[in-house]
């Protein structure tokens, strides 16, 4: 079940979720946003147990967390 | 657990401010405070200049803009005009503690009702990396070239510090924003700076060390382990005062 969320077009790129992702379940996309820049994505959804660290470094407001898993509407 | 995601008291807006900046983090951590203790309607913010000079296209809450380094003594007017409004300062390092000691000094001394949240990332961001007062010994600026102490700029000043022996101030923490945990407590500390200010308590000041990427001219992952090593060694995290 997918419980982060990630606001692409938020996204600047920095890789602060990246490197405080205490299950080392993020890495910075190869597509790129809007913005022309990569953005975080899930390796495994399963290791994610929805702690919120990287929500909470987040400069940009580009993560969502929902424990209870994202709504289908936000793919 | 619960959901977590952008608070209301933050515009949708995407920020002007640079990837890894520690402003955005900062900016959410008031944001959610604000939300928290349920006083956006009745809060007003003075914003720096600085590269956090556009506050107001941030924050749901009122916000004026404030000559550089005067948003102490716009607020303390606007606090002593409306006592029951909630009255914050957003600022810099070169606002705050070069251009705006004075106003600094002196509302602290005062003893205002005012919550100051001061953001120290060593160095003056928006006009390019120049020299901040809180810039490191050795630390290399636009201006310091050679490293700063080489060309007797003198030692990085210590606003918390220099603030505690003033009669005046309530409140004085120094926090961080380079690890999830300090991330926490300076939320822990914006909000009982704010409380403090509903109580009537007085003076409080927040200062927190924060990612200036760009002007430091280093990635993310640098700029945080800088933040940990060598700006925490200069400027110890703590509580420099608290009066209650
Ligand atoms: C009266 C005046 N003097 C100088 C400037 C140029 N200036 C703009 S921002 C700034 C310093 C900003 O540094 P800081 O307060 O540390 O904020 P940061 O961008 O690092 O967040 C200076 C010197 C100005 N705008 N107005
Ligand atoms: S110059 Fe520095 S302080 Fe200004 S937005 Fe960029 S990273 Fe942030
Ligand atoms: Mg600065």
């Amino acid at each position: 079940m997918k419980k982060i969320h990630f606001e692409k077009h938020r996204c600047k790129g920095c890789g602060l979720c990246v490197i405080f992702c205490p299950q080392k379940n993020l890495r910075m996309s190869e597509d790129l946003n809007d913005q022309g820049l990569s953005y975080p994505e899930e390796i495994d959804p399963a290791c994610c147990n929805a702690c919120g660290l990287c929500f909470r470094m987040c400069p940009d407001t580009a993560i969502e967390i929902h424990p209870e898993g994202v709504k289908n509407s936000k793919k | 657990m619960q959901t977590l995601k952008r608070t209301e008291v933050l515009k949708d807006a995407l920020t002007h401010y640079c990837p890894g900046c520690g402003h955005g983090i900062i900016h959410r951590l008031v944001a959610e405070v604000i939300e928290e203790l349920g006083i956006r309607e009745i809060t007003i913010g003075t914003a720096p200049v600085g590269c956090a000079v556009l506050l107001y296209d941030y924050f749901n809450c009122d916000i004026i803009e404030c000559s550089h380094g005067r948003p102490p003594a716009v607020a303390t007017g606007i606090k002593r005009i409306h006592p029951d409004k909630i009255v914050f300062t957003y600022q810099g390092d070169g606002d705050l503690a070069a251009i705006g000691t004075a106003e600094t000094i002196h509302a602290a001394n005062r003893g205002e009702n005012i919550t100051v949240i001061f953001v120290n990332n060593a160095i003056y961001g928006m006009t390019g990396g120049q020299m901040a007062p809180t810039t490191l010994t050795g630390m290399v600026s636009t201006t310091s070239r050679d490293g700063r102490g080489q060309h007797g700029e003198g030692p990085p000043l210590k606003v918390c510090e220099l603030l505690s022996s003033l009669d005046g101030v309530y409140y004085l923490e120094r926090t961080a924003v380079s690890t999830p945990k300090d991330v926490n407590s300076t939320k822990r500390a914006i909000k009982k700076a704010f409380q403090n200010q509903i109580d009537g308590k007085g003076f409080s000041l927040v200062e927190v060390l924060s990612m200036c990427p760009t002007d430091w001219k280093v990635s993310t992952a640098k700029a945080v382990d800088f933040v940990n090593n060598d700006m925490k060694e200069v400027f110890p995290l703590g509580v420099y005062k608290d009066k209650s």
